[in-house]
């Protein structure tokens, strides 16, 4: 019965079924082999990257739970802790944008809310290929229509984020999804099925023939065939997801439940497998019971549908009724389907036969491990040499090509369709070096970032690694946040390639070295292998999100001068590094270069005189200096605040023009400071080594730059406005 | 004074409407779950922000048969102060508490931004705490806000000086650009002709905190409270 088309219908091979069979002392049956084939999936069990994730520092004193658990939880004092998560939804959101988009977010929610938190914010990470392909506009027009559908309905903001551009996106757009929930400390639930005789109650959306096997169609690279794999995409409803929000924090809050799980990926198979491998318990279901959305479903497709906005409880007998009384409450069914066993096996029963009875430790824990082979990229040897580039012979005109290229223009198109302001916390506006939140009935706030550059990881991946996370760090430095704690969401091309594998390898190693210097754990993630389209990978693309506390909003800055004659100060040195940079990619067509190189111990120092300077109140603006570099910094500064405001720089370094103005040299921050303060911000600085200088000074309605007397920019900021807020919506309303 | 704020399954600025009452203006505040049928003593009910019943149908389609809303209607005929924001707005109008309908926005796109608003009638209820012409900044967040009315009752509106709240630039002017959802007459907020019930689409509980921008919103809490 089970031949090789079958099992690569399951994307299983030869060896793994064999030990599947031995695991299980038999032939699985077909419905067996379709649990496997999503447990042991590279989406569901990180077969190909668990062997290099262990080198992330996941411990550190304020860590309540790590990577395992359906999020990471880190204690933020006051009884309060905050639990987040970042995944990846690329390749529903490829097939079918506004679905995949808006299923992404509906997931990620459920994995926050599942342990006990009400989430607050969502930010999101995407990736998109040029605009000047039509395909390109639909897929990002669904995708943002999809995450706004979602988001805006349950009522959870989506305050931030970044949107990048680039050629490999081109069939392959990244969607990685953050959430973060706030949670009281004593009232967190785990995804534990303990108790024998237990009673699992199914609870949410009934079940459908929709999303069969999106988990293995994540685990494998697209070809030309892959739209028709648009039933793979499941249907969000996020109405149904607010009841279900509601009432699971409700039976939480009261304490009815003794564990939870949602059903996402892999649906009730991964959450009648995952809930008692964690408790060494088992669990038996009756699949007649569960609640059905068509007729005549096999207990293949029950078991592996991934139908939405459904979830998983374990409830102590006495407590059943009033669970159900309050799941009625919320127009939702709560129905007993099983119970929970002495173990080990999951055994599922249908129609009075059992048709399933294998060992959940089989199912969760014992899929093989692989360290494939890898082997460093032959492109490297040519892409990391640069030649330097012919000088800009109007660097003011290159500048509006720079600040209007999609990567870095303004995003307001996409993110006004977001509602960014629901559950009144959000203190900065989309478009800031973080999201800000506050906390309340408190004077804290919580800071959150998501940051990656696919072409810094492409050129050099170990640096690349690194500098996402110290970008990130630095992005909660310019408002003054501390942060506490890393998820990741790892993009990349298909494992199996050796090429891939290196990317992989050095970029957890970087991104390691960095979470080590900055001491801050990580808490789990996402891995997206299978980024590849017709032959061709993605760069490789992991994503930050970082979580910071502030310890007084009060003294919370944007990254926005005032019109009243501050003093520029430019934290840390240019070094006009151009590889890898914005301006080769938009002015020359580069992707070339080695990447900017990061020293982490002066970026630390950087970072903590922004934040010291800002908790003692010497400052009136910071912003990081990243993409685009210095000029495209200082031009932000001018257009992001409600008014426009210039700006007069004096540079004397020795550099090149364009190196200079648009180098993206690593651990620069840009200051404004009023005069009087300026002694005490500059002392501050020397104090901890950092190199600290007075730049230039705001007013006026230009921006200009001279170098060593020269010239370099002279535009009026409505200008630079103009360019940057003119550039998406023109690329969008191409049809 | 006290508040009762209108849940729904699927409203989302319950709890901000709740917040801003209870924390920010210290009044005397309850939530009102849509399945009952008790008041409980309000003198005053918000229909708050959100997607009841999901907003798949037409927005406020199928709230306005909640349980609750018999009470409310009744509440209103007696002359009961009730505030609908937003989705709460919507659904005033499927009650036919006030005249008209919304439709998409003109972009065919949801909105979340901030906008300037022009006090039109300054000696309502929710209003008398401002001045008529005050330029207001006040954040929206809907996808169906595009206020539409036939003409005739467009005139009556601006007769009975039912109008309240325009869409209107910094300055101001009631201009097309400021008027982002291309509602009729560039209306945001209209109150009934006794002048006891508002709707208005854009967000008071979103703006009544210096640290989110804008104070503004307090202005109709405000008045309420004070009348």
């Amino acid at each position: 019965m089970i031949d090789p088309k079958l099992l690569s219908e399951h994307n299983l091979t030869l060896e793994e079924y064999e030990r599947i069979a031995a695991l299980i002392g038999r032939e699985p049956n077909l419905t067996e082999l379709g649990i496997f084939s999503l447990m042991w999936s590279e989406h569901c069990s990180y077969k190909s990257s668990k062997a290099f994730l262990k080198k992330l520092p996941t411990r550190g004193k304020s860590v309540i739970q790590g990577p395992g658990e359906n999020a990471g939880i880190i204690d933020i004092g006051a009884g309060l802790a905050v639990v987040f998560k970042i995944e990846s939804h690329n390749h529903p959101s490829f097939i079918e944008p506004f679905q995949g988009a808006a299923t992404g977010v509906g997931g990620i929610l459920r994995d926050i809310f599942t342990m006990g938190a009400r989430p607050i914010a969502l930010l999101d990470s995407l990736r998109f290929g040029p605009l000047q392909d039509a395909r390109n506009r639909t897929i990002l027009d669904g995708v943002v229509a999809g995450i706004s559908s979602y988001g805006n309905s349950i009522g959870v903001p989506t305050v931030g984020g970044e949107v990048c551009f680039g050629d490999g996106y081109s069939k392959n757009p990244l969607v990685n999804v953050f959430c973060l929930g706030l949670a009281e400390k004593e009232k967190i639930f785990y995804a534990k099925a303990e108790g024998i005789g237990n009673p699992v109650l199914y609870v949410g959306s009934k079940t459908g023939r929709d999303g069969i096997h999106g988990a293995t169609m994540a685990s494998a690279e697209f070809g030309k065939e892959t739209e028709q794999k648009r039933p793979n995409v499941q249907v969000g409803d996020p109405f149904k997801e607010k009841l279900l929000l509601e009432a699971c924090l409700e039976v939480m809050d009261k304490g009815l439940i003794v564990g939870i799980q949602d059903m996402g990926a892999a649906g009730l198979t991964c959450s009648t497998a995952e809930m008692p491998a964690k408790s060494g318990t088992g669990i038996s279901i009756n699949l007649d019971l569960v609640p059905q959305r068509e007729e005549g479903m096999t207990p293949y497709e029950i078991l592996l549908s991934e139908s939405q906005e459904r979830m998983l409880l374990v409830a102590r007998k006495e407590n059943v009724a009033e669970v159900q009384k309050i799941f009625a409450k919320w127009d939702l069914d709560a129905v007993n389907i099983g119970e929970v066993t002495a173990g080990p096996n999951l055994k599922v029963s249908f129609r009075g036969e059992t048709v399933v009875d294998v060992p959940v430790e089989a199912v969760v824990n014992l899929c093989p491990v692989y360290r494939r082979p890898s082997r460093k990229p032959g492109y490297l040897r040519t892409a990391q040499k640069l030649d330097p580039p012919p000088p800009a012979s109007d660097p003011g005109a290159a500048l509006l090509r720079v600040i209007a290229s999609p990567t870095i223009a303004d995003k307001e198109w996409i993110f006004r369709q977001y509602d960014h302001m629901v559950q009144t916390n959000t203190v900065l506006l989309p478009g800031a070096d973080a999201a800000v939140l506050r906390i309340k009935g408190q004077k804290r706030g919580l800071a959150m970032t998501l940051d990656g550059n696919g072409v810094y990881c492409y050129l050099d991946p170990r640096m690349g690694g690194a500098v996402a996370v110290a970008e990130a760090c630095r992005n909660l430095a310019c408002v003054g946040a501390r942060p506490l704690g890393v998820t990741n969401c790892l993009n990349f091309g298909n494992p199996e390639k050796p090429e891939v594998m290196w990317q992989f390898k050095k970029i957890i190693e970087g991104m390691a070295e960095a979470c080590r210097a900055f001491e801050i754990p990580v808490t789990g993630g996402n891995v997206s292998f299978y980024n590849d389209t017709e032959g061709l990978s993605i760069h490789p693309t992991p994503v930050l999100g970082i979580v910071g506390l502030i310890d007084d909003l009060d003294r919370l800055v944007g990254p926005a001068f005032r019109p009243e004659g501050d003093a520029i100060l430019l934290l840390g040195e240019n070094t006009g590094e151009l590889g890898g940079s914005e301006y080769l990619r938009t002015i020359h067509g580069l992707e070339r270069g080695l990447p900017p190189r990061i020293d982490l111990e002066r970026e630390k120092a950087v970072q903590d005189v922004c934040r010291e300077a800002i908790a003692d109140a010497l400052i009136m603006s910071a912003h990081d200096l990243a993409e685009g570099g210095l000029a495209v910094g200082a031009a932000e500064c001018c257009i992001l605040g409600r008014t426009s405001v210039g700006c007069t720089l004096d540079l004397a370094d020795d550099l090149p023009p364009d190196a200079l103005l648009f180098g993206e040299a690593q651990s620069r921050i840009l200051l404004s400071v009023s005069a009087g303060l300026l002694p005490r911000v500059l002392g501050l600085a020397s104090a901890k080594g950092v190199p600290a200088r007075v730049i230039g000074r705001t007013g006026g309605r230009d921006l200009v730059i001279r170098h060593k007397g020269q010239e370099l920019v002279r535009l009026s900021v409505d200008r630079l406005r103009a360019a940057w807020k003119g550039s998406l919506p023109g690329a969008l309303a191409v049809r | 004074m006290k508040f009762g704020v209108v849940v729904f399954p699927g409203s989302n600025c319950d709890y901000d409407t709740y917040y801003a009452l209870k924390e920010v203006l210290r009044q005397e505040t309850v939530l009102l779950w849509h399945k009952d049928h008790d008041l409980q003593g309000v003198d005053c009910v918000v229909l708050p922000g959100g997607f009841s019943y999901g907003d798949y149908l037409r927005a406020g389609a199928i709230a306005r048969f909640s349980p609750l809303m018999q009470e409310v209607r009744e509440f209103a005929a007696k002359g009961g102060r009730v505030l609908g924001i937003c989705n709460g707005f919507q659904v005033l109008l499927e009650l036919g508490l006030l005249p008209g309908a919304m439709l998409r926005n003109k972009n065919l796109k949801f909105l979340c931004q901030f906008v300037h608003l022009r006090v039109e009638n300054a000696g309502t209820l929710f209003t008398r705490r401002a001045r008529k012409g005050q330029v207001l900044r006040l954040p929206i967040a809907h996808f169906d806000g595009l206020y539409y009315a036939p003409l005739a009752t467009l005139q009556e509106l601006e007769e009975n000086r039912q109008v309240v709240l325009r869409y209107v630039d910094e300055k101001g002017e009631p201009t097309e650009e400021a008027n982002v959802n291309g509602s009729a007459s560039n209306i945001a907020g209209l109150v009934n002709e006794r002048g006891n019930v508002l709707g208005l689409m854009p967000h008071p509980e979103r703006a009544s905190e210096a640290l989110l921008g804008s104070e503004d919103g307090r202005l109709i809490f405000e008045s309420l409270i004070q009348s």
